[in-house]
């Protein structure tokens, strides 16, 4: 019996327009009998579909594909424009831990405030008090305000609140993504009972394998549409040989016309993890296989690799002869290209460019050959979440001087 | 997140068109959270700063000096025999009610925007939680009114019973104001502004400092019971002070009426705003 149905479901977002107005503004703009231009966009549209009982279904898909608009909509959170949602069975939702926490109350009131905003009862929250408190791995700090704790501190507690839900229906967000990696694999495991005891969950992550180790099923959203649903081996693969590369690498390799004199030329590119595998992540290194063509053999050429970010800044530019190959090459051949694990582009979106040249002429180049994806990774191995704010990650090594005396 | 309480078997989520009227059911289901937050809000008010309770006991004290010394003994305004202090004290109770509440009440959807773009639950009771909060105030204030009334021997007499009816009217009231304001203030960031100004101004406006029946004339009287808060401060002089202060009937059922307006049109304006509330937020 399906516990969750999706008909139609459809939201629709006004862009540009300021969200919030003054009542100044709208009184001017009622007396100069202005109407401000709204642009609007679909973040949903048309997404139908059903999720059984006792399913654990991943929902997964790029950033801004409408995962987390849907996530509002049934969570109620938000309405949706059109279509409906039925829901069969208590609901729960977990968008964020800890919620509503205050670091003016101590880690006891802040348990029991929590507790009702995720839609405990007091009698329930009294009853799982000990329990919560034993999963958080505190006890001596319960009385003690939030805002002495430490970071890890208060999200474990939040964890353990989250933890202790009781639904029929459990919608979880990429909450699992902070706290410590042993406290994140207490968590996991506590989410994959829940999901055993017969519950049914939706779980939206980024991070693949949380969702092919957690969940039965899949859907996976591309642009505010269903693109694919079914079992979360089949859905996975359709969406990391879509959002990623290397996949199938010869239908990834995009490229026009040779640009050069075609003395050597570009025929595929794969960009991998080093273990092989298609999910680059920030920390896990980076390799660059890519294969050519030449006209002659011994071709005494120079190959570069380009990195660009979204905003098509060039972010790297890496080639042949400064990395230490300096040819001359086969007629055709392959190439192998890997970055370091200690060094990382943040998690986002790239695009890769690959230049020939040939006695110093440019024999090939292919602009914008492929995109690929940095997924979030945990790169300091702390299992802290990255900043995104710089264009890269360089694990560093900062020391304390003993102090110095100034004679 | 949140757990819908209910038993719910089947729930629809769609859009809603058209004019949304007050699920009383559902927040009935919600009075556990409602309770959490008030008990919070009140938790916080009073261990952010020690002098909290000093403060509560110190306000209303210092206004009724004030008033007393400026109104009573410097202006003579009439007093029909009361001492100045207990008429000032006993419409200062829910005036501090009023007023207090309003500017937190106001703000608390603003200041709940996590929570809100977090979680589902009636909105209502973020509003509805702070004004309750006000309650506890309103218990301090009502001891301190017992102690002055025994200092100015002003006896306690059966009408005084009726006070928890004129209380909770205020807090109706209060509740009207802070749901139309709370919601205003979504949408419209600079209501902010306003709500100061109606806090300070309203005192003067609303009957607190003086005996209203005296000051203004006749023919302006029922306008002047357009104001809903007449007929809460009315009723308090009118069971604190007995018989002798009976309300001017015809004004207090108006001001009441008003009162009530403002609640349904205020609960009506914040239903059907909601919804917009987790977006625009």
């Amino acid at each position: 019996m399906a516990v969750i149905s999706v008909r139609q479901l459809g939201k629709e977002y006004k862009l540009g327009a300021q969200m919030h107005d003054t009542l100044r503004d709208q009184l001017t703009a009622l007396f100069r009998g202005k109407k401000k231009q709204v642009e609007k966009f679909w973040a949903l549209r048309d997404v139908s579909f059903d999720v059984e009982q006792g399913d654990c279904v991943g929902i997964i898909g790029r950033n801004g594909a409408g995962k987390s608009t849907l996530l509002k909509i049934l969570s109620q959170i938000t309405e949706p424009t059109e279509g409906e949602i039925r829901i069969r069975g208590r609901i729960a939702s977990l968008l964020e831990v800890g919620t509503g926490f205050h670091p003016e109350l101590t880690g006891r009131e802040n348990t029991f405030l929590n507790g009702a905003i995720l839609g405990m009862t007091r009698a329930e929250i009294l009853r799982k008090f000990d329990e919560i408190a034993a999963f958080a791995e505190m006890d001596s700090f319960l009385d003690t305000p939030v805002k002495h704790y430490s970071s890890g501190m208060t999200t474990r507690l939040a964890f353990a609140v989250a933890a202790h839900l009781d639904p029929e229906i459990l919608i979880i967000d990429e909450v699992l993504a902070v706290g410590d990696a042993a406290f994140q694999k207490k968590c996991l495991g506590r989410m994959s009972e829940v999901a055993r005891a017969g519950r049914t969950v939706l779980f939206v992550s980024h991070n693949m394998a949380a969702v092919s180790a957690l969940c039965s099923k899949g859907i996976y959203l591309e642009r505010g549409k269903v693109a694919a649903t079914g079992p979360i081996e089949e859905v996975a693969n359709i969406y990391l040989r879509d959002a990623l590369p290397g996949g199938d690498g010869g239908n990834q390799f995009k490229r026009g016309d040779v640009r050069g004199t075609g003395e050597v030329r570009f025929t595929d590119l794969q960009i991998m993890a080093l273990d092989g595998s298609k999910s680059v992540v920030a920390g896990g290194g980076l390799r660059v296989r890519l294969s050519y063509e030449g006209n002659t053999d011994n071709v005494p050429a120079r190959f570069f690799v380009n990195i660009y970010d979204a905003q098509q800044f060039r972010l790297l530019s890496l080639d042949s002869l400064t990395g230490g190959l300096p040819g001359p090459f086969p007629k055709n051949g392959s190439l192998e290209l890997t970055l370091p694990t200690n060094f990382s582009l943040t998690p986002g979106r790239y695009s890769v460019e690959l230049a020939a040249l040939v006695n110093e002429a440019g024999a090939d180049h292919v602009p914008s050959a492929m995109h690929f994806e940095i997924q979030g990774g945990d790169f300091f191995g702390n299992g802290r979440q990255l900043f995104n704010s710089a264009a890269c990650l360089l694990r560093t090594q900062w020391e304390l001087n003993p102090p110095t005396r100034v004679s | 997140m949140s757990v819908d309480q209910g038993p719910a078997p089947e729930r629809v989520i769609r859009p809603q068109r058209g004019f949304i009227t007050i699920n009383f059911g559902e927040l009935w289901r919600y009075r556990e959270l409602f309770g959490f937050l008030a008990w919070r809000d009140i938790l916080l008010r009073y261990k952010q700063t020690y002098l909290g309770v000093t403060w509560v006991i110190l306000q209303p004290v210092l206004m009724v000096v004030v008033f007393t010394v400026l109104f009573g003994s410097v202006a003579k305004f009439p007093t029909h025999g009361a001492p100045y202090a207990i008429i000032t004290f006993a419409a200062l109770v829910p005036w501090q009610f009023f007023s207090n509440t309003l500017s937190e009440s106001s703000n608390s959807m603003v200041a709940s925007a996590r929570i809100i773009s977090r979680v589902y639950f009636p909105r209502l009771i973020i509003p509805a939680s702070v004004v309750s909060s006000g309650f506890v105030e309103a218990g301090i204030s009502f001891v301190l009114l017992l102690i002055f009334m025994a200092i100015y021997h002003v006896p306690v007499q059966p009408l005084l019973l009726l006070l928890p009816v004129f209380l909770f009217l205020t807090f109706l009231v209060s509740f009207a104001a802070g749901a139309w304001f709370s919601a205003l203030n979504v949408k419209y960031r600079d209501i902010r502004y306003v709500v100061p100004f109606i806090t300070r101004l309203g005192m003067y406006v609303t009957p607190v400092p003086f005996l209203w029946m005296d000051i203004v004339p006749e023919r302006w009287r029922m306008w002047y019971c357009l104001n809903p808060l007449v007929a809460v401060i009315d009723g308090f002089r009118w069971s604190v002070l007995g018989p002798k202060f009976e309300p001017y009937w015809p004004g207090f059922f108006l001001s009441l009426g008003v009162g009530f307006v403002m609640l349904v049109t205020g609960m009506m304006y914040f239903r059907n705003t909601e919804k917009t509330f987790a977006d625009i937020i």
